[in-house]
């Protein structure tokens, strides 16, 4: 499993964010996106996501098994700053239509909603209205969304944002746990995620206006 | 893809779905027009299909603009948006759904405001039928209008305004083929046939046209 980046430029409205990037990142690699807000970590983890095109360059990804023509996109969970639950569902009506609606990726199963409410520490609360839990629980059940169905590859954005210090913990734990399985992580973070063999791509904004990259 | 209709029937019925809006709006519409026009029996049985095709446009119209933003503000559109499955077929399910909470509302409620407007038995369950057939049209045409206003913040009057002119052929089809029923030489079957057939093309033209939009929506 491989997910490749080429040369990838994207621009914010008229500036360009950056460009030439490249990475090649295989089964149980991470790479943490670090740099001042502005930068493009966010942009970057949208163009990886294929949410966003790319000025330039682009995303693949190879696996042995995958069926030829698949877009990158579809071998990655995203994680953005938008917890994509609904706050007049409970946290189970939620998790259990995210885990029917993704579906398994090729080459591994999800795990069942209260294992997933279980392993972010929650599994109590999964008959709450989601939007009745507060800032730190939503986002944690915002990542149990990701364990109910296999991506070998995790977009993460700030996903320790509103975290305790436990939480962070055990969100860090899952994210080793993924890797340590031959999953590839992306995050974009402002704490150490306390990863270790964990490359840095320091985003360091680029002052180009406008000028294009061809 | 049947939990997608599922979780959308749902949201549309919980706190804050508005499943009800629209047959609010198109009762009070009805409802006004016998003061407006006054106790004319004979006007008012002979406007009164057109008049409740009209106020059903015009309620169908209403939530429209809500089918994708919802989902974009929370961030559920993204994920969507990155699955393998046609984002077509994804739009297809949400406008069932759609139509399901706000269209097949106001053809239940129709019979009854039928009764407001004096229509005679045959004339009230030609407009349902013409109703069942047309609405979803009205919703799958609505789809495109919300897609390309998604990122809108106050999108609901633009995506009326974009819709309403595709939307005619189905007003037109739908309200003589009323028509039709009633008054004797004119033929029900080809309008009914033609809006049934509008109904089928935008059922395909409007998730697509829509999904493309989404997908060029990115911000």
């Amino acid at each position: 499993m491989r997910l490749t980046a080429e040369n990838i430029a994207a621009k914010r409205g008229e500036d360009l964010l950056f460009a030439d990037i490249s990475f090649v990142l295989a089964s149980g690699e991470a790479l943490v996106l670090t740099g001042r807000n502005g930068t493009g970590k966010s942009t970057l983890l949208r163009v990886l996501a294929g949410l966003l095109r790319p000025e330039k360059g682009n995303v693949s990804w190879f696996s042995q098994d995958a069926e030829a023509g698949a877009r990158a996109c579809e071998a990655c969970h995203y994680l953005g700053h938008r917890n994509a639950m609904k706050a007049e569902l409970t946290v189970a009506e939620n998790l259990s239509f995210w885990k029917s609606f993704f579906s398994d990726f090729l080459g591994g199963t999800g795990s069942s909603v209260s294992d997933a409410a279980e392993a972010v520490g929650l599994q109590e609360i999964i008959h709450l209205p989601f939007g009745y839990l507060s800032a730190g629980q939503q986002r944690r059940m915002a990542f149990a969304k990701l364990l109910v169905a296999y991506r070998p590859v995790w977009l993460l954005d700030e996903p320790t944002a509103a975290l305790d210090s436990g939480a962070e913990v055990i969100i860090t734990g899952l994210i080793g746990n993924h890797l340590a399985h031959g999953g590839i992580v992306i995050a974009a973070t402002h704490q150490p995620l306390g990863l270790t063999n964990a490359r840095e791509l320091r985003m360091t904004g680029f002052a180009g206006v406008g000028e294009g990259v061809w | 893809m049947i939990n997608l209709l599922l979780r959308d029937l749902k949201l549309s019925v919980r706190a804050g779905g508005g499943a009800l809006i629209g047959v609010l709006f198109f009762l009070t519409v009805v409802a006004v027009i016998p003061f407006g026009v006054g106790p004319d029996l004979n006007l008012l049985s002979r406007i009164g299909p057109a008049i409740l095709w009209i106020g059903a446009l015009l309620s169908a119209l209403l939530g429209l603009d809500r089918l994708f933003q919802t989902d974009r503000e929370d961030g559920s559109l993204d994920l969507m948006l990155m699955q393998e499955h046609p984002l077509a077929l994804t739009v297809l399910v949400k406008c069932l759904a759609h139509w399901i909470a706000t269209g097949l509302p106001l053809v239940i409620a129709s019979p009854l405001l039928g009764l407001f407007m004096n229509m005679n038995e045959v004339a009230i369950g030609a407009v349902m039928l013409t109703l069942l057939a047309g609405t979803p049209a009205i919703t799958f045409i609505g789809a495109v209008g919300a897609a390309v206003a998604v990122a809108l913040p106050r999108g609901g009057l633009l995506v009326s305004i974009l819709v309403l002119p595709l939307a005619i052929p189905v007003l037109i089809f739908g309200v003589s083929a009323s028509y039709a029923a009633v008054e004797e030489p004119a033929p029900f079957m080809p309008p009914f046939l033609i809006l049934v057939a509008l109904t089928m093309f935008f059922a395909v033209l409007g998730p697509v046209g829509a999904a493309l939009a989404l997908k060029n929506a990115g911000d």
